[in-house]
């Protein structure tokens, strides 16, 4: 049985990954896969679930050793490709909102400031929707997230260098509580 | 240009402070390259006509900054001047001429009536021994400092063959702290940088300013409430109308030549698009459809082309498109092949050169570019220049840049001889838009 469990949660994380892979992919075969992955997530999350979950008093959110803690995503340069280290944090996210429908949120989409001011609003509006998009097909509702992009204009580092670019090319997940 | 070349060039850092006015003077000029071999001019002291007090402006000194800003003009210095003559009969020509002195500029300011001036300036040409050109203004004090930009551009434009941009105003945007919060302003100034006032005063990001072609209209995106929105506010009066706040991005907004229209960057239909928005009407038209980013629209001056930045090639590179009645006419074509990311591109008001930022391995500059030709030539030499904008006659372009870790703004000639840096004594100052001719 033991051994069953092991073998369920290593397959989920599996397709977990593959799903993700195929984000790019517009193809409704793409959903589909997702969506299963889904519902292998419950059954798994219930299988595996018989710790911390019941005893924890609260909201996870508060919590500043869960993942959903950290409310950063970030990118390389002039990109809004979801970077492996990323799709944890904002699946973990996503699973939270799906199971919290009245909670919602805004994701603020922001650059660095090379390139030019418009230019990187409507990129810091594509990173928005990057992460909107994986949210959306983890199951979260459209109408639980709201896309913001302030561009280079509000920088969360004032570094003139790659130590304070790295932590400006970055969606904000902001709860409105 | 060779290194060497450039380097000759930097010649004396000429630095003028100022001080008339110095409430107002918030933008100190250095000119950091100019032309070698810049005319001789001799501008004298305007003559005053009550020694009881001081004159309201020094005329001839902003006069004289003007001439040296463009960096074809070398004015003579004040203590070199062998004589003060103020009008036609004073005027020695012999005199002028042992001083190498090709041009001279000589007037005087009267009281006419209380707070009102007559301004009176003539130009010579030393070695000819004639007058190019004489005028006489009746002007509140208020305007001293414009009129004196006006005879600038007389000036300029009798010896240059060229129209003057003195007498011009620039908006740009401000950053700085109120507390501990940021405060965002959009300010207009003279195109010396005196005369500084905000129109608008907020905690959210301000962007984008435009001018429209009646040089009284000023477009810009504001993020108020929380969300981007594009307003055109009358600079005269302060008033101001929201344009577009749609879901997502209201960016970018540009104004036909004949005024009646913004071109806008708007993501409301899925992701950055360019539209064409009447304004009277608020009728909207879509111009690109793109799976990838498309901003930065700006117009020909016939009207009848958008130039953009689109990163549908996988990079950010430039496009024009044609506009026809019911939007784009024909599919956008790619002008800029040189770089690894070229965007924000505006045209020339004669249609012939594009300045835009050109980024190349992680460099970001300004350059321009032969529309005929597709030549290209990178005017800067800092690392991260952006917002480019042609003064209305064409011969430089304003920007912004970095100095320091602060942003102040520049300026360059389109031929990349002559620089400046005016550097705003306070906080960071960026998105520089050089306005049309005053009217």
């Amino acid at each position: 049985m033991k051994l069953f469990t092991q073998f369920a949660v290593m397959l989920f994380s599996l397709l977990l990954l593959t799903g993700c892979e195929t984000l790019g992919g517009k193809g409704d075969a793409d959903k589909d896969s997702e969506a299963q992955v889904e519902d292998r997530s419950t059954s798994s999350a219930s299988t595996s679930g018989t710790g911390s979950g019941s005893e924890f008093q609260g909201d996870p959110l508060d919590d500043p050793g869960s993942v959903l803690a950290t409310r950063m995503v970030y990118f390389e340069f002039d990109s809004s490709t979801i970077t492996p280290e990323s799709r944890a944090v904002i699946t973990a996210h996503a699973r939270y909102l799906a199971s919290n429908p009245g909670v919602s949120i805004v994701l603020e989409g922001h650059a660095d400031e090379r390139g030019t001011r418009e230019y990187n609003v409507a990129l810091g509006e594509q990173r928005a929707n990057s992460v909107r998009q994986l949210m959306s097909l983890s199951g979260v509702s459209g109408n639980q997230m709201q896309t913001v992009s302030y561009g280079e204009e509000r920088p969360a580092s004032s570094a003139h260098d790659e130590s304070g670019w790295q932590l400006n090319r970055r969606v904000e997940l902001v709860y409105q509580r | 240009m060779t290194l060497v070349r450039k380097m000759q060039q930097y010649f004396a850092v000429i630095v003028f402070m100022l001080s008339m006015n110095s409430a107002h003077a918030v933008i100190e000029i250095v000119i950091t390259r100019g032309i070698d071999g810049a005319l001789p001019v001799a501008v004298v002291p305007f003559g005053w006509s009550d020694p009881r007090q001081a004159p309201p402006q020094d005329v001839a000194g902003i006069i004289s900054a003007d001439l040296t800003r463009s960096g074809r003009f070398a004015p003579i210095k004040e203590k070199d001047l062998i004589a003060l003559p103020h009008d036609a009969s004073q005027v020695k020509f012999q005199n002028w001429r042992i001083l190498g002195t090709e041009f001279l500029v000589v007037g005087k300011v009267g009281q006419a009536v209380a707070n009102r001036y007559s301004v009176q300036f003539q130009l010579f040409d030393v070695f000819k021994g004639e007058q190019l050109a004489g005028y006489s203004f009746q002007v509140p004090a208020n305007r001293l400092r414009r009129i004196a930009h006006h005879i600038s551009d007389l000036i300029y434009e009798k010896l240059t063959g060229q129209k003057g941009a003195f007498n011009t105003r620039i908006a740009y945007i401000t950053t700085g702290q109120q507390g501990k919060k940021p405060r965002y302003k959009l300010k207009v100034s003279d195109s010396d940088g005196f005369n500084e006032i905000s129109i608008l005063d907020s905690p959210s990001p301000l962007m984008s300013p435009a001018w429209a072609q009646d040089g009284n209209r000023l477009a810009y995106v504001t993020f108020e409430g929380g969300r981007s929105r594009i307003f055109i506010q009358y600079v005269n009066t302060g008033k101001r109308v929201e344009v577009t706040s749609y879901r997502g991005i209201n960016g970018a907004p540009a104004w036909s030549p004949d005024g009646r229209r913004l071109a806008l960057t708007l993501s409301k239909d899925g992701n950055a698009e360019i539209y064409v928005l009447t304004i009277a009407s608020r009728q909207l038209r879509r111009i690109t459809r793109n799976g990838g980013i498309d901003t930065e629209p700006a117009w020909s001056p016939d009207g009848r082309s958008l130039v953009f930045t689109s990163n549908r090639g996988g990079k950010p590179q430039i496009y024009q498109v044609t506009i026809g009645p019911a939007g784009a006419a024909g599919r956008p074509k790619r002008l800029t092949f040189d770089g690894e990311y070229n965007a924000r591109a505006s045209i020339s008001p004669d249609g012939k050169l594009m300045t835009f930022v050109y980024g190349n391995k992680g460099i970001y500059r300004i350059a321009v570019q032969e529309l005929a030709t597709g030549n290209l030539t990178v005017l800067t030499d800092s690392r991260l220049d952006e917002s480019p904008s042609f003064a209305p006659n064409g011969s430089m372009v304003i920007y912004a840049t970095s100095l320091k870790n602060r942003g102040i703004l520049a300026a360059v000639s389109v031929d990349g001889r002559v620089q400046q840096k005016l550097a705003v004594q306070q906080g960071d100052v960026r998105e520089p838009a050089w306005s049309p001719y005053n009217r």
